[in-house]
């Protein structure tokens, strides 16, 4: 009767075939294809990061030096915004009404789901009234992050600051990710890793839109973020305060360093700037400024970045080459002229012949031309002299990094054979076409780092611990970890630091400066530089240690423009070990203390007198 | 002995049942894909799973109420409901509210009703009214032209209202009409240019030609059996489609490809056609007929989709394929959803403890998207039962079609079978990649009253018609 009852059967296979192909197709995707068991989970796990709090640092007394204060990032998630009262947001927070629209803007591009910075680094100060009103700003919350804090105000260019990683940074250290800080410059760069501790991962369960659902895998898998460790400089914050007034309208640098154990004390670029400057809302305008100084350029290291030719100071160099090689003896005179002096002319006057110690004293050039004539002379070639010569120089750590922490430094420069040898042509130079090289001028370059360094030698007779900044690391359990550092040996017979030793104390007692440097009770070691500056007024340089015995400090002073070494950077000098060892300026000293911090040499005529 | 007179005695209650597992797994799924820590109460009415519930109350409800009706009344007022389905379909722009884009709501009260979900019910009293009337004859143009009128004049009517994919599911009337006599070839063509339509939209016209002609060498060997002259079509195909590309590859021409292979495909086609009017090989000639229509079909669907079309229609299109919808890229939803289901594995993560459709990866996570809750947490297990209920439901109703002496239930029946089918192969194949993205209801499954009140009005009129089975004489 039904023709085409068959047909039930194509309909009901047609059904069951496509019941059938689903069910394969759901065997695969199921069961033999595991790879979207991977997709899922990638699909709703967000990793959180818990920033932890950046390491302090001490100075010598464990007196704080740089902390962290708490500061607030408003955050913003486009979508939950509802129609808010702007002008109220806006006064509670300090912004310009078009800054915010502007940031509000540029949120909504970025993602409405995802949450942007709106305004970064807000002071707890501003944060406290901001969380009353928050429940009125729907979309909108505050997350804490922990800014740095430099209650000294000083030591800017050595402690450095921390900015946001660029995408460079990003890309070598995969640690990083876009909006993270790390450490730019000195203290916070070289020991980032140490600072920053470890950051901590939350995984989250998130939904598409980003917003989070719960643990994941009941926050098994997470770890939490450790502390950054604590840095013990060698700094003596009070002391580097100090140094700092002094610098005050000057340019310059100023290293002191603990002889003994190569601990830098204090390390003073002048100009300088707060580095407070460089952290929270403000940062990006007053980095703009202190960049773009290029008078001053107040962000420069010159005590590690600054290289000049030593001058006078660096003739206490030459005569230890000269005892060492027995060159000359302690005892041997050599005769002046004064300014008729060839080849160069002296520009002090005193008797004539001067032996070693009243040689240093004199700063007598003739002595040290002669001095370092015969050092070059004594091999049987100028160019094997030169080498012997060059030799000891690089071991006093001149010509090289020194080796402090900061990634900055450079290395200055002691000329090679084959440096005079293309300049001159081979054999064609000798003791006399380099002796400006006597008188510490010519083609040497040194940092300040270098000359205090020296300085600490000589107070060591003989060796140096390579100067550093940070003595010990505070590692979470609060134990500090001393670090090592190379003892480095000259070479040069301890017996031979004597005389010269003998030469720096009469240049302290027995001249001009035994009014400005000189000590009560305490023995005094220094000597003077005046390094010519073929483009302006001489710069003033500085050497010294003190005590003469078992020496607790030894300072290297530079400072441009400032004429005579004994005019300005021998005075600071003894303020400074007077402040450092006796903690305190005696009234004699208080109008030098006076005169010096008032004293500005920002803009001495840059014209040879 | 059946008792005659006690419907309750008559009804099946393995539809039934199986409709109300549906209903209850249904419900347990929408509670695990919108599952909210604050709201944990699988009764809480403010939730989707609290109000389904409701929505379940509500169709059970009318399912009882359905089964009181009189069966004559459904066969008596066919037509008047069609009508009156019809006139409210057709009052829903001017009352309607929009809803998604889709002004094809109608309010009230509470409650919102779609009048396309209650037409496809009406449009299948009428095909099975017309279908059993005493004079049908399936192949008279009357009778063809009245089916048509039936079935389009809704359809055009939800087209026009911008609900494409409710519109679709009445293309599934077809399979009923084949049960009734209609030419296979029909149901073939049909079919053939829905693939073709679909492949040139999803892919290409040029990637589609290729799977045609792949699909031809195959055809035509698998008829023939000779290996030999499939091959020989073969290397005429493609070394016509080589020349040309070598040609353009030398001149270094920039010919789309697509004119190589269309033309490898006309000469070829040309080619065989005298060879199959030589040999008088009838069946060749048919296959290269289909073949060069089925090429030229699709390189036009190409060209009035890109050069005639307007900018909106072509969204429309993608939209209903799900080639463009997507907010983050074409096919990602579909991706998300496949995801969902794979990571469920075997045995699933367990209720509750999904996180792709919890946490919003899928969309529509309780009502388009419902079966991903189901792959999720209760793995390939829970997927096949799912499966296994719809066959069942399925051929159960073919099965009780089938052995009802009047035509108008048998009928009736088929188009509830075929229509609940349609959204079931469309919705999961949807959610597997096997279907293009088109957004209608999981039958009993899904969340929402409307969809589930039509659903259980089109199937309990038809428990309550075959409830009467014993008393129908064959109309």
């Amino acid at each position: 009767m039904d023709t085409f009852s068959k047909r039930k059967y194509i309909v009901a296979g047609i059904m069951l075939g496509i019941a059938a192909i689903f069910i394969l197709r759901l065997f695969t995707i199921q069961i033999t294809n595991k790879t979207y068991k991977q997709f899922a989970t990638r699909n709703v796990l967000r990793k959180i990061i818990t920033f932890p709090a950046r390491g302090f640092i001490y100075d010598r007394h464990k007196e704080m030096m740089v902390y962290n204060k708490a500061a607030y990032d408003l955050w913003v998630v486009p979508r939950e915004v509802k129609p808010f009262d702007t002008t109220e947001l806006c006064r509670i927070i300090q912004i310009e009404r078009q800054d915010f629209r502007n940031a509000l803007n540029k949120a909504k591009q970025y993602s409405r789901f995802k949450p942007s910075i709106i305004v970064g680094q807000i002071s707890p100060e501003i944060n406290a009234p901001l969380q009353e009103k928050l429940y009125k700003y729907p979309g909108f919350f505050t997350q804490s992050r922990t800014l740095r804090e430099y209650p000294s105000k000083s030591a800017a260019q050595v402690l450095g600051y921390v900015g946001e990683v660029n995408q460079q940074m990003i890309e070598k250290d995969k640690y990083y990710r876009s909006g993270d800080y790390i450490g730019v410059t000195g203290l916070e760069k070289a020991y980032e890793k140490e600072l920053r501790g470890i950051k901590g991962v939350t995984k989250s369960m998130v939904d598409v839109h980003n917003r989070i659902k719960g643990k994941y895998n009941e926050g098994l898998e997470d770890t939490t973020a450790i502390l950054g460790q604590n840095l013990l400089t060698g700094l003596d914050a009070e002391v580097q305060a100090y140094a700092e007034l002094l610098m005050t309208n000057k340019r310059g640098a100023i290293v002191a360093i603990e002889p003994a154990t190569g601990e830098i004390l204090l390390m003073v670029s002048a100009p300088s700037y707060d580095p407070n400057l460089l952290v929270g809302r403000q940062r990006s305008t007053n980095y703009g400024t202190l960049v773009g100084d290029s008078v001053n350029k107040p962000m420069w290291n010159r005590a590690v970045i600054g290289t000049f030719p030593p001058g006078s100071t660096f003739k206490l160099v030459n005569a230890l080459i000269a005892l060492q090689e027995h060159a000359v003896s302690p005892f041997d005179r050599f005769s002046c002229s004064g300014q008729s002096s060839s080849p160069i002319k002296c520009t002090h006057s005193h008797v004539s012949p001067l032996a070693m110690r009243e040689g240093i004293r004199e700063s007598c050039n003739s002595y040290f031309w002669n001095l370092f004539r015969n050092v070059i002379n004594h091999s049987s070639t100028s160019a094997e002299g030169y080498e012997v010569w060059r030799n000891h120089v690089m071991n006093f750590g001149f010509g090289q990094k020194v080796g402090v922490e900061l990634s900055s430094e450079v290395k200055g420069n002691i000329p090679q054979v084959t440096y005079y040898d293309k300049y001159f042509g081979q054999k064609k130079w000798n003791a006399m076409t380099i002796r400006s090289l006597s008188i510490g001028q010519g083609e040497i370059e040194v940092t300040p780092l270098q000359l205090a360094n020296m300085a600490a030698t000589i107070a060591n007779r003989g060796y140096y611990i390579t100067p550093h900044l940070v003595k010990a690391i505070q590692d979470t359990n609060r134990v500090y970890r001393e670090l090592e550092y190379e003892k480095k040996v000259t070479g040069i017979n301890p017996e031979y630091f004597d005389i010269v030793i003998e030469g720096m104390q009469a240049v302290i007692d027995e001249t001009r400066l035994s009014q400005s440097v000189h000590m009560d009770s305490i023995v005094v070691c220094g000597k003077t530089g005046t390094v010519q500056n073929p483009h302006g007024a001489d710069h003033s340089a500085f050497v010294a240690f003190a005590p003469k015995n078992n020496p607790k400090i030894a300072i290297a002073v530079f400072i441009q423009n400032a004429g005579f070494g004994a005019t300005y950077a021998a005075p600071i000098a003894g303020l400074i070990m007077e402040k450092y060892l006796n903690d305190s300026i005696p009234p004699r000293k208080k109008d030098l203390e006076r005169r010096m911090i008032e004293t500005d040499l920002m803009n001495v005529i840059q014209v040879k007198k | 002995m059946p008792n005659r007179n006690n419907v309750w005695a008559n009804i099946d209650w393995i539809t039934v049942s199986i409709y109300l597992a549906m209903m209850f797994i249904g419900w347990i799924n929408i509670y695990a894909a919108v599952y909210n820590e604050e709201h944990k109460s699988i009764f809480d009415f403010s939730q989707q799973y609290g109000k389904q519930l409701i929505w379940i109350f509500a169709a059970i409800f009318i399912a009882v109420l359905m089964i009181n009706t009189d069966s004559k009344f459904f066969v008596t007022f066919a037509i008047p409901i069609y009508v009156i389905i019809f006139v409210l379909l057709m009052l829903v722009p001017l009352i309607g509210t929009e809803i998604n884009g889709a002004k094809s709501w109608i309010q009230i009260g509470n409650f919102l009703l779609q009048p396309s979900e209650f037409m496809k019910m009406a449009t299948s009293l009428a095909i099975a009214r017309y279908i059993s009337s005493y004079n049908f004859k399936m192949h008279s143009y009357k009778s063809l032209l009245t089916l048509s009128a039936i079935i389009l004049l809704p359809v055009g009517l939800i087209f026009l209202q911008n609900d494409t994919g409710s519109a679709i599911v009445f293309g599934v009337f077809l399979l009923v009409l084949y049960r009734e006599g209609l030419n296979g070839i029909v149901l073939f063509f049909a079919f053939l240019i829905a693939l073709v339509f679909i492949l040139t939209m999803v892919v290409d016209s040029y990637i589609t030609i290729w799977i045609l002609s792949l699909t031809g060498f195959l055809v035509h060997f698998l008829i023939r059996r000779k290996s030999k002259k499939s091959l020989v079509a073969m290397g005429i195909f493609g070394s016509v489609y080589l020349i040309f590309w070598l040609i353009n590859f030398l001149l270094q021409g920039t010919i789309d490809p697509l004119y190589f292979i269309l033309t490898a495909a006309v000469v070829s086609s040309g080619i065989f056609y005298i060879y199959s009017l030589v040999l008088r090989k009838k069946n060749l000639a048919i296959l290269i007929g289909i073949y060069l229509g089925s090429v030229l079909f699709s390189v036009s669907v190409d060209y009035v989709f890109h050069n005639i079309m307007e900018q909106h229609q072509r969204d429309r299109i993608n939209e209903l394929l799900g080639i463009q919808s997507d907010v983050h890229g074409a096919g990602y939803h579909v991706n998300q959803s496949k995801i969902a289901i794979g990571s469920g594995g075997f045995i699933g993560k367990g209720f509750l403890q999904g996180t792709q459709t919890k946490f919003d990866f899928v969309p529509e996570q309780s009502t388009d998207f419902i079966f991903c809750t189901v792959g999720e947490e209760w793995g390939f297990l829970g997927t096949t039962l799912v499966i296994g209920l719809f066959m069942g439901l399925l051929m159960r109703l073919i099965f009780l079609a089938e052995r009802n002496r009047s035509k108008f239930s048998r009928v009736y029946g088929y188009c509830v079978a075929t229509i609940l089918f349609f959204h079931f192969a469309i919705n999961i194949g949807m959610t597997i990649g096997l279907a293009p993205v088109i957004g209608i209801p999981l039958p009993f499954f899904s969340y929402g009253g409307s969809s589930l009140w039509s659903f259980t009005l089109l199937l309990f009129v038809f428990v309550r018609l075959d409830a009467n089975r014993f008393e129908q004489l064959s109309y």
